[in-house]
């Protein structure tokens, strides 16, 4: 059965994600992401392809699948939308921004809530929603991540317009990240797997928060303390 | 000697163009640490004994910079080091880059501006405590970080700094970059380990640390990403160089994140010690010139300040002192606009939500912290609340697995503390609504 949807491809790449780790059932996270960016989802029969590439049942596979929020039980769209509404992006506006993007996806009157997708999961233009906990960029609030890269400082209508394009096919680069792809995309990124790794890497990162205190001390001339010319290192300490 | 305001060491190869680049990293004295370590300088001493750099960390006062502030030296000296019974057994590096505490947000920063200076300081790392395999775990959501990291790797194995037989001293290490999938509480060091072992991440018991059963139950050191790119400068400076910033207990360069009601949010790497008067001042004061109600010192599990600690000096004793914690130094600012239950109980939400399910105190006691603020922030809430929501929280502070739930405490016992008017005034909002009419709706619950 999981010959079928996971191909030679899949368990080459199964093999290698194994071999990068001195114990094999540490490749189970990133094996995970894998079967996820085959399937767009962990269902049975991806459960089965993990537990057979480890030598695990499926009950310890489907344990570790269950546990962790970015892996998906169902199908979803092709683009997934996290909003990040933990309590300082919320007080800056996320809240309002998931709001409207959920009633932006849903139909009138009937709002996606939370893991629910705009338009047939996996086709073109299909959005997924969900509400994340702190995506870590808090200086760039309020925030929300497409397949995990970040457009940041949203307001409501910027992340209006920006659900509204990805509806229509487009796909606008992210603030800080590599050019849009697709979740499944990302998702055998996120298993180790690159189409063009220096490309994307090169994708932007700094926002001018990230670089404000290093831009002042610059201006201002202020460094930390000189280096000495020479440091010698401590003596070898004596055995007790 | 007096430092500047700002200190940039951590920070200051961040202006440099494509500043991820090994060429650019090599260009502004990158893994001429590593050369100090294995080869030796030129013209002076050999190469370092591993013993020699864990007292260089030892002396330099470093302190862990993902939270506990443990110092870092000591960390690796537990480190079990002969050929007989666990010291024998592989060593591991596990680099902590899970970022995930509310209002932290210097890690990931750090990873894609500079991710070769974590690399120097893993090998350094490495070395000192006689690893030859490195994990670095990072958070799944932070993708843009895991592709720089993994090119960063690729660069340091095609120059020979990753390997085998490292700048030909025989010295081996292999560095793998491990994304996350989602969860919270994996930034705790031994669900780490678990997750890293491919099971759910739930906090293992303690003894054995992981000092002497990490990884593969083999002695293991773990470390935040800001600790461990600190090494390589330590190394180039020496100790006395980086006691020259910061406190007496607390000494070095600290990364505070600035985020919220101010104008200018961002990262500010400066001396530990530093207080939030001067880093407002640094960032133009708040947001539209709204007074400061509350704020963080280090991430939402720390418990909040008020305008009355504006002058706490933010190192490890200084905000204990103060009765919260260092943390992370994300300092998450919040004005007057701000309600402060609301706040909590979307802290408590996070909480719940992370909560692993191991432990009873922290998976029930957050649920039902959940559901009580919930109801008063819904206005319908009785003074009674307050009590029970405080009682929980003594079950929970200190009776938990893990520190997660300590954290989980830290928004109510000390949004309370400091605003309990503001709890009450929302009870008073609603003095008609009893509980009991409540229960009613509950099976069970009138026995």
């Amino acid at each position: 059965m999981t010959q079928e949807v996971f191909d030679e491809l899949s368990r080459q790449r199964a093999k290698e994600v194994i071999n990068r780790y001195p114990q094999p059932r540490s490749a189970l996270l990133p094996l995970l992401h894998l079967v996820q960016s085959v399937q767009g989802y962990v269902g049975q029969q991806g459960i089965e392809f993990c537990a057979e590439q480890l030598d695990l049942s499926t009950a310890e596979v489907s344990a570790v699948a269950t546990f962790y929020t970015m892996y998906k039980r169902r199908p979803g769209g092709e683009h997934l939308v996290s909003v990040c509404t933990n309590t300082l992006c919320a007080a800056l506006g996320g809240d309002a921004i998931y709001k409207r993007v959920c009633e932006q996806l849903g139909a009138p009157g009937k709002p996606l809530s939370h893991e629910q997708t705009a338009g047939e999961p996996g086709s073109p233009g299909s959005v997924t929603v969900e509400h994340a906990e702190c995506l870590a960029a808090c200086d760039l609030a309020p925030v929300l991540q497409v397949n995990y890269e970040y457009y940041d400082n949203q307001t409501v209508e910027s992340a209006s317009e920006l659900v509204d394009a990805l509806r229509r096919g487009e796909k606008p680069p992210p603030t800080r990240g590599a050019p849009l792809t697709d979740w499944r995309t990302v998702e055998l990124e996120l298993a180790g797997f690159y189409e063009d790794l220096t490309a994307a890497t090169d994708g932007p990162s700094a926002a001018t928060e990230t670089l404000i205190g290093a831009q002042l001390a610059e201006a201002s001339g202020w460094t930390a303390p000189a280096m000495p010319e020479h440091v010698e290192l401590p003596p070898v300490p004596e055995k007790k | 000697m007096a430092t500047q305001p700002l200190t940039p060491v951590l920070t200051r190869r961040w202006l440099s163009p494509h500043s991820w680049t090994r060429e650019t990293y090599e260009r502004l004295e990158g893994y001429q640490a590593l050369h100090t370590v294995l080869v030796g300088r030129a013209g002076g001493e050999g190469p370092a004994h591993p013993d020699q750099l864990i007292q260089l960390v030892k002396d330099s006062g470093l302190r862990g910079r993902g939270g506990a502030g443990f110092p870092t030296g000591m960390k690796w000296s537990f480190i079990p080091q002969g050929t007989t019974g666990p010291a024998a057994k592989p060593h591991y590096l596990v680099i902590n880059a899970d970022e995930g505490e509310p209002g932290t947000c210097k890690d990931i920063p750090l990873m894609m501006a500079d991710p070769h200076s974590l690399i120097e300081g893993c090998i350094i790392t490495s070395y000192a405590i006689r690893a030859n395999f490195c994990a670095i775990y990072v958070r799944g959501e932070a993708l843009h970080c895991i592709r720089r990291m993994t090119a960063a790797v690729r660069e340091a194995y095609d120059a020979g700094y990753l390997g085998k037989n490292i700048l030909g001293t025989g010295f081996d290490l292999d560095i793998v970059v491990h994304a996350g999938a989602g969860a919270y509480i994996c930034g705790e060091e031994t669900a780490l380990l678990d997750s890293l072992e491919g099971r759910r991440g739930q906090p293992r018991l303690k003894p054995p640390f992981p000092a002497t059963a990490g990884l593969y139950a083999a002695p293991t050191v773990v470390n935040n990403v800001e600790t461990i790119a600190s090494v390589p400068a330590i190394v180039a400076g020496g100790s006395e160089w980086f006691r020259s910033m910061g406190t007496e207990k607390s000494p070095g360069p600290k990364i505070y994140s600035l985020s919220g009601h101010v104008e200018k949010p961002g990262q500010y790497e400066a001396p530990l010690g530093t207080t939030l008067r001067e880093l407002l001042d640094l960032a133009g004061g708040m947001k539209d010139g709204i007074p400061l109600k509350f704020w963080t010192p280090g991430g939402s599990s720390t418990p909040l300040f008020t305008v009355e600690h504006l002058d706490v000096p933010l190192d490890f004793e200084g905000a204990a002192a103060a009765g919260s914690m260092l943390g992370t130094t994300a300092l998450m600012i919040f004005n007057e606009t701000v309600s402060v239950p609301w706040a909590v109980m979307k802290w408590t939400e996070f909480y719940k939500h992370e909560s692993c399910g191991k432990c009873t105190p922290c998976r029930e006691g957050c649920y039902w912290l959940l559901q009580i603020l919930e109801r008063m922030v819904a206005g319908e809430g009785t003074e009674t609340d307050i009590d029970t929501m405080l009682d929980v929280c003594d079950n929970i502070l200190g009776r938990s697995f893990c520190a997660l739930g300590d954290g989980a405490v830290s928004p109510i016992t000390s949004g309370i503390k400091y605003f309990r008017q503001e709890f009450l005034d929302l009870c008073k909002a609603q003095p008609a609504v009893p509980r009991p009419d409540q229960l009613d709706d509950l099976v069970g619950a009138q026995s």
